[in-house]
């Protein structure tokens, strides 16, 4: 395959219905949540991803993607962009982490089946003395890092641009790198819910991670399969729905917020038709032919119906049928906290099909109260 | 009180070592410095915020009027939309087969400004790809209402004039408002 092939098919998986349907597919053949995806992943060799084989091949791609993209004229332009170094970075070292974390993992898994402690155990290195043992390593990763700062801020140049102008948004616009994951998410949602209610369950949910994760196992110690179910829900949110939308909206948001290959010309006319339609809007005007009824409620019962049951009524289902065991081992409080944070966070997956598939644009369309879901 | 004087070590009083002289303060009379010191702190970081606030309230505001002419009607072509008032008034002026009306060139999904593109017909948002048609009609992306729309109407001299202080939300039916838009 020659390279010009190879780039456009790079471009064409990445287009985020696809990247991201891939990503979703093989997310728990990665990070086997249950038994069954556990076999498949034996078997067809993905556990090797997490080898020092598989971290070393992970690197050579990561590399060679930046490679070719380097050489190219058009992924050039975004991949040496001041503001994307970071980027570049992050990926790298959030495969390393990620890859590290789970290496070491997967290490124990072998000696828990074994029937042996955990690594940690026997690791002369793994307890070591505040002072000075620990604040030497702190202070001497502080001043090399200092010594990084400063190397980077004088080779670089800031990516300052002209004086700021109301008339002018430069196109595209774009967050700072950190905050790309949450400008991908207001593309789907009403800034209220993207921009405040969203990061609210972030943060609030990370800090009930102690408190509504009773598993006992793992603490202190890697170990993937004690807790894998908890390990792939956490990784779905934060690789697929944080990371991989910083880099979509880095590298694949062109002018217009449209989105582009990385390897693609970021053509400023390139048309997307995309005629968005309200859940409202369907159901009356589409299914039963009729105009939008005046009062706002009956037109949206149908998006306050459809959200009510996701919301309240699905988690009392699920508790009691499939999750049945869950809701038994955790007690009322502890799940409905779980369900609440997960059915938010899948919420955010489930508005981007909605969009991709169906151009439905809001599920309860309420301008006139600035309430949009 | 009944601890001496010179004990060495005062429980219930803040005390102080001046000149090897033992000074120590009663109960009661450090309540009222206390109090007398919560009210100066009070008073000061009430007075600096003051200040602060004072200053979201300029005495001068170098910004263009809020409602300004814009010449005649006969100044725009039908079905076009003229961009050079975007930039020192924030306003579109759209001229379609029967009226003339001014959009607001806020995008009603997260206030970015949005382009006007002549060869695709739409203002486009380079922050979240809202869409917008000609009319100020949201039909892509996460904007969930349309474009504003200003108070227009003609001055007394036959020019139209556009005024900004009142605009007119779709959503809430107002553009069938007459002063939104300008027959022509």
């Amino acid at each position: 395959m020659n390279i010009t092939a190879l780039k456009s098919l790079i471009d064409a998986l990445s287009a985020p219905t696809i990247s991201f349907t891939i990503l979703t597919v093989i997310f728990p053949f990665i990070f086997p949540p249950s038994d069954w995806f556990e076999k498949i992943h034996r078997k067809s060799g993905l556990w090797r991803i997490w080898t020092k084989l598989g971290g070393v091949i992970g690197m050579i791609l990561i590399t060679a993607f930046f490679v070719i993209g380097y050489f190219d004229p058009y992924f050039n332009k975004t991949l040496t962009k001041a503001d994307n170094f970071p980027i570049v970075l992050m990926i790298y070292s959030m495969w390393f982490y990620i890859w590290l974390g789970m290496f070491k993992a997967y290490r124990n898994d072998i000696r828990l089946d074994q029937g042996l402690k955990p690594n940690e155990y026997n690791d002369p290195d793994d307890k070591v003395l505040v002072w000075p043992d620990l604040v030497y390593i702190e202070f001497i990763a502080l001043i090399l890092f200092q010594v990084f700062l400063i190397v980077w801020s004088i080779i670089v140049a800031a990516p300052i641009e002209e004086p700021a102008n109301p008339a002018a948004t430069p196109n595209p616009s774009k967050a700072p790198w950190y905050f790309l994951g949450l400008q991908e998410m207001l593309v789907y949602y009403d800034p209220w819910i993207a921009g405040v209610l969203l990061p609210t369950f972030i943060i609030v949910g990370l800090m009930a991670i102690p408190y509504v994760d009773i598993n006992k196992k793992g603490d202190g110690y890697y170990s993937f399969r004690e807790r894998r179910v908890g390990m792939f829900i956490f990784m779905y949110g934060w690789v697929v729905l944080w990371l991989f939308l910083i880099i979509i909206g880095t590298f694949f948001r062109g002018p217009n917020w449209n989105f582009f290959g990385p390897f693609e010309y970021w053509d400023i006319h390139k048309v997307e038709a995309l005629t968005n339609v309200n859940l409202s809007e369907l159901l009356w005007v589409k299914w039963f032919n009729q105009g939008l009824p005046s009062n706002i409620l009956i037109r949206e019962g149908l998006g306050f119906v459809i959200t009510g049951l996701y919301l309240f009524v699905l988690p009392v289902i699920l508790a009691k049928t499939y999750l049945k065991d869950m809701y038994a081992a955790y007690g009322p409080t502890r799940f409905v906290t779980i369900m609440m944070l997960g059915l938010v966070m899948l919420a955010l997956p489930i508005k981007m099909y909605l969009r991709w598939v169906f151009n439905l644009q809001y599920i309860v369309a309420i301008p006139e109260w600035f309430f949009n879901i | 009180m009944s601890e001496p004087k010179n004990n060495i070590a005062p429980r219930a009083a803040v005390g102080a070592v001046s000149k090897g002289r033992k000074t120590t303060m009663e109960r009661r009379s450090f309540f009222s410095w206390l109090a007398v010191g919560w009210i100066g702190f009070a008073g000061v970081t009430g007075g600096f915020f003051t200040i602060i606030l004072r200053y979201l309230f300029p005495n001068v505001l170098f910004e263009p009027p809020q409602s300004f002419k814009i010449g005649f009607p006969d100044k725009f072509a039908p079905n076009s939309v003229d961009i050079s008032y975007k930039k020192d008034f924030n306003a579109w002026i759209v001229r379609d087969d029967e009226s003339i009306f001014a959009l607001s060139t806020v995008c009603t999904h997260l206030g970015c400004t949005p382009n006007w593109l002549a060869t695709d017909n739409k203002f486009k948002c380079p922050c979240h790809g809202s869409g917008f048609r000609m009319t100020g009609i949201h039909f892509e992306g996460p904007a969930p209402r349309p474009l504003e729309r200003f108070k227009i109407g003609v001055a007394d001299d036959g020019q139209i004039l556009v005024d900004k202080t009142k605009s007119y939300k779709w959503e809430k039916g107002e553009w069938e408002n007459k002063d939104s838009f300008l027959k022509v």
